[in-house]
């Protein structure tokens, strides 16, 4: 099966579990297993070709600019790591089925399992850092849902918030260490990357790149000193536990490690942070974990301890330290999945994880105390045990380590972390299973049904097998090993053996077993000590770390970001003028080339119409309606201005608008007062006065200088204009541009300008659903109203001129292609025809002749566009691509038919749907309880307020 | 032509931003139509300013204004009407609801009355 396939079928499949929620929580788990069930032997086709030592690869490029390409790699490192994350999530499903009551939402529970398989299944088949980068932030991502799966609960939130904060925070800096890897090998591709040791570990930025990536892995595996997260995240369900912290989300640290291994390690730098890292976590999440009543807290630091031994034999930097680590991270996934499913078995039986309320359970429970036992005994290492063998081989390799010059260190360290390490193992099955039943369980303990031991089950013969049996899985350890190791260093171990004859590592095994015997018999005591004895609390640190950032952000953000957004438009326009100074004081500027052109008399004469109506807008911004008719000679003015200096589609557009937009603001007006009271202090008043000259300035010497220089780079206007006829068929370049060059952009903002609308209409009913309502019926208008709602010549006028001004906006959309005009100008010739007869013949005589709804206009108008766009596949060209032909149709003159006019009819609807939605919209607010719409035209309001009486209300 | 065009954006700004930067909301929305004329000139003049060729292609003509600008400002116009409209609504929206047309919110519910 393709590796896309593999990595995609999980998230997939995670659209499935959400909509089998109703048809039960068998069907829900089955379709959960069924999707990992075939990703899984999906997988499986791909072994022959890894155990034959081939690299699987797949390849889609996606950004290949910024070296982000779509490549997945698949060897025995990944085909290792995938297997343990595939295989077992389906004894985790199988075991979360039956582990999680009938109050939980299942459906969520497996979107969630599937979404960080699938981030996890990408990490190990990735071949490009930067999207390993992308599923790496997914685990952490999805492992923040996993953990806080039971939101009812405080510490469920609290872990979740915590794993995402210290994992999120590695994997910042890890992108940073990514990047720099990139930049130096010139390739985001870890293939490539994986071949350039020696130029990596030359480069200076070799130090800063190792110790970025370190910390990305040591978060995400709960290295020393970012152990802390781990535990906390153990309020998840058990099998969120059982499943991220035996085989996926903590190994993809340890992963990344062993990926990263040829070309990171080797080196003192290597060596030293990640053996001791590794050291220190391994000996105190021992010594930690023997102190925790939890059977959970107990596991979690057991499982903080055997990541460090992983990572301890991964820095070692040898050959023989990466087979060890190897094939411990295959025997820990085993007997710790096992182990924390028992744990889950206990506390979904007895209602307590608490070691000390448990005890005797051997008697009630046999599977469960078989299970857990072999398995604990495997951890603890004890002989004919998976465990043993991987132990003995991080004891050996121990014995050899050297570090901070001394022989002692790391063995006596290794047996330490041992011995802790037995001793728990040791505590776990004694004071949980072994000793006298109890009478106090909160609820009598019995072995539950098969579906619950069996997942844990089968991990145990796993264990046992490789145990007795370790040729079985030699051949594929070894494997793994070597793509691990890749050309780095030279493998000289041959086989996994039992006995090793009597060797030191033997010893030191011995030592361990017998210590930790030693320390459960003497465990109340120490535990006494152990309480007694003061210690930093990571929670409590962690805690105040996060406040003490929260308060610096809060006392940096309050000043600037008060809520007020007057104060935001007042620090954005100053940063832009302090941008646009900087950016001028600091470049070139070059000299002018341009001639200024001569301004006849007319040009002056609107300028100054333009600059005398903006002056008189500003002085008189107070009475509304008079600012009204100000910015529309603005506006004009603005029209007038592009006549004149060669744009008619733009004059034509302004001007349309600006007839809709002094609409709209007038029906705006209808509900707002009519003045704005005098607030502002003077000094305000001069301040914001000479922050908009000090814009008004820069803008002007930005527009002066750059109309007077040539562009820098030649435009591309001229291709425009040379393929305009040829390519497009008209000659209005600017509407060949807008319905074909760039059909692309017009379509993207029709849909906005659609959604602005909608948005419209959903904001009115939200406004006439709610409490406004009321007040919007019973509002009395501030202006005395005409009694004559609908002036008989404004009626007849309106009506009569609707044909003709149909017939110009048709002529406007049909000439479109070759004169000035086209969709967008029709459109909004067309709106203001039919906003005369609403302003005429009043808002319910126009609805009632209405055929079809505003939102379907504007549906259809994206709809048409799309389809055109669309109808140039079945021609096998790109979206959009347009064609045209001319057509003789007698009597008529040769005329052109092209699919942009099609595009351009979706314009059209698009446009006058949207006006109209809007402004009826606002229309709909103006309707009130006390003056029915009449059904008739041309009517008289006798209800009208007498004009001598009623005095002209001013605003609030 | 030119010191009248840069003059009038420089204009049309200063307007813009001083309307914008008043406490109710209609002069801030006037302020935003202002800036928008500036901003859709100023766009405008980046294709440097021609008169009386218009991109109308037509046969023994070789000088023709730039057309990607136009074009550009074109949907900016129709656009820029969608934002005014949108903008108008929600003002109108939170003026109906709290019967205030500040663009803050007010510390206290009496505030404004003291201050108009």
């Amino acid at each position: 099966m393709s590796l896309f396939l593999v990595v995609a079928l999980p998230f997939f499949g995670a659209l499935l579990p959400g909509m089998m929620n109703s048809a039960g929580r068998s069907a829900c788990a089955g379709v959960t297993f069924t999707v990992s069930l075939m990703a899984f032997v999906g997988l499986l086709t791909n072994l022959p070709a890894v155990m034959a030592g081939e690299v699987v690869t797949a390849r889609v490029d996606w950004m290949p600019l910024l070296g982000l390409n779509f490549t997945l790699m698949l060897d025995g490192l990944g085909f290792f790591f995938a297997l343990l994350i595939l295989g077992i999530g389906l004894l985790i499903i199988t075991y979360g089925r039956h582990y999680l009551s009938r109050n939980d939402n299942m459906g969520e529970f497996f979107t969630y399992l599937l979404l960080f398989q699938g981030a996890m299944v990408g990490i190990v088949l990735s071949d490009n850092v930067l999207l390993l980068l992308v599923f790496w932030e997914l685990t952490s991502l999805s492992s923040f849902l996993l953990i806080g799966y039971w939101k009812h609960l405080p510490e469920g939130r609290q872990g979740a918030r915590m794993a995402l904060a210290v994992t999120g925070m590695g994997g910042l800096a890890m992108v940073g260490g990514m990047l720099i890897l990139g930049q130096i090998v010139g390739s985001y591709d870890l293939s490539v990357i994986l071949q350039n040791r020696e130029a990596i570990q030359a480069d200076p930025l070799y130090v800063p790149a190792l110790v970025l990536i370190l910390l990305g892995c040591f978060t995400k595996s709960a290295q020393f000193p970012f152990h802390f997260w781990l535990p906390h995240a153990m309020a998840a369900p058990t099998p969120v536990s059982a499943y991220l912290h035996s085989a996926t989300m903590v190994k993809a640290g340890i992963f990344l490690m062993a990926r990263m291994w040829p070309v990171l390690s080797g080196t003192p730098e290597w060596f030293v942070i990640v053996t001791s890292a590794g050291l220190v976590t391994m000996v105190l999440g021992a010594v930690i974990a023997l102190f925790k009543h939890d059977l959970k807290a107990l596991l979690a630091f057991s499982t903080v301890s055997h990541l460090g031994l992983i990572t301890m034999l991964l820095g070692t930097g040898t050959a023989f330290g990466a087979l060890a680590a190897v094939f411990h991270i295959l025997n820990h996934a085993t007997f710790k999945a096992a182990l924390f499913m028992s744990a889950g078995i206990v506390d979904h039986e007895a209602h307590t994880r608490d070691i000390r309320r448990l005890g005797g359970l051997r008697r009630l429970m046999p599977i469960t105390f078989a299970i857990a036992s072999l398995a604990a005994l495997s951890m603890a290492g004890i002989p004919l045990l998976n465990g043993f063998l991987s132990k003995e081989m991080m004891l050996e390799e121990a014995h050899h380590t050297v570090l901070f010059g001394s022989h002692w260190l790391v063995p006596v360290m290794a047996t330490l972390g041992s011995l802790f390490s037995a001793a728990y193992c040791f505590r776990f099955i004694g004071h949980t299973f072994l000793g006298p039943v109890r009478d106090d369980y909160p609820h009598k303990p019995h072995d539950p049904g098969a579906g619950m031991w069996m997942p844990p089950a089968i991990l145990v013969v796993l264990v046992v097998v490789i145990g007795v049996a370790p040729f079985l899985v030699q051949d594929f350890v070894f494997m793994v090993a070597k793509s691990v190791i890749g050309d780095a260093a030279e493998l000289k171990t041959k086989y996994i053996k039992i006995w090793h004859g009597l060797v030191p590592a033997l010893y030191m095994s011995i030592i361990a077993v017998v210590g930790g015997l030693v320390l459960v018999r003497t465990h109340a005591p120490l535990q006494k000590l152990w309480e007694t004895t003061p210690r930093p609390e990571a929670k409590v640190i962690f805690e105040a770390i996060v406040e003490g950032a929260a308060r610096m952000a809060q006392a940096l953000i309050h000043p600037l970001h008060n809520g007020s957004f007057t104060r935001y438009a007042m620090i954005g326009v100053i940063a832009m003028i302090a941008a646009g100074y900087h950016a001028w004081a600091t470049g070139t500027v070059a000299a002018p080339v341009r001639e200024l052109q001569v301004a006849g008399p007319v040009p002056i004469a609107g300028w100054a119409m333009l600059v005398a109506a903006t002056v008189g807008l500003v002085a008189m911004h107070r009475h509304r309606l008079l600012s009204l008719i100000l910015i529309g000679i603005v506006g004009l003015m603005v029209s007038i201005g592009f006549v004149y200096l060669s744009a008619p589609d733009l004059a034509m557009t302004q001007f349309t608008v600006e007839v809709v937009t002094i609409i709209l603001l007038l029906l705006a007006l209808n509900f707002l007062p009519n003045r704005t009271p005098v607030e502002s202090t003077v000094p305000r008043r001069i301040r914001d006065g000479v922050v908009a000259v000090a814009g008004g300035l820069a803008t002007f010497g930005l527009a002066y200088h750059y109309m007077l220089r040539e562009a820098v780079t030649t435009p591309i206007s001229e291709f425009h204009l040379a393929n305009s006829y040829k390519g497009g068929g008209g000659t209005n370049v600017v509407n060949v541009i807008l319905v074909d060059f760039r059909g692309f952009d017009t379509y993207g903002e029709i849909i906005v300008l659609g959604i602005a609308a909608l948005l419209i209409f959903a904001l009115t009913e939200t406004l006439l659903n709610g409490p406004v309502r009321r007040r919007l019926l019973n509002r009395v208008p501030d202006q005395p109203r005409s009694g004559d709602m609908h002036p008989m010549m404004m009626v007849v006028l309106t009506r009569v001129i609707m044909p003709v001004v149909l017939l110009v906006g048709f002529y406007i959309f049909m000439r479109g292609h070759n004169e000035p005009g086209g969709g967008f100008i029709a459109g909004l010739i067309v709106s203001i025809a039919v906003v005369m007869q609403y302003m005429a013949s009043g808002f319910t005589w126009t609805s009632a002749r209405l055929r079809y709804p505003y939102h379907g206009v504007i549906g259809a108008g994206v709809l048409v566009a799309g389809f055109t766009g669309i109808g140039s596949w079945f021609v096998a060209k790109p979206f959009l691509t347009s064609d045209f032909t001319y057509v003789r149709i007698p009597p008529f003159h040769k005329f052109e038919l092209a699919t942009a006019a099609l595009f351009d009819l979706g314009v059209f609807l698009a446009v006058v749907g949207a006006v109209m939605l809007s402004l009826e919209s606002f229309s709909r607010l103006a309707r009130r309880a006390d003056t029915p719409e009449s059904e008739y035209p041309m009517d008289i309001d006798p209800s009208r307020d007498d004009p001598d009486t009623a005095k002209m209300k001013e605003g609030v | 032509m030119e010191l009248l065009v840069a003059s009038a954006i420089g204009v049309l700004t200063t307007a813009g931003i001083y309307l914008v930067l008043r406490l109710r909301t209609f002069p801030v929305i006037l302020g935003m139509s202002l800036l928008t004329y500036a901003v859709n000139i100023f766009l405008f003049a980046s294709g440097r300013l021609t008169i009386g060729a218009p991109p109308i292609l037509q046969d023994g003509v070789t000088t023709y204004t730039d057309p990607v600008p136009q074009a550009l400002v074109l949907t900016a116009i129709v656009i820029s009407f969608g934002m005014t409209a949108v903008v108008v609504m929600i003002s109108l929206g939170a003026y109906l609801g709290s019967d205030d047309d500040h663009v803050d919110d007010q510390p206290e519910a009496t505030g404004s009355e003291e201050r108009s």
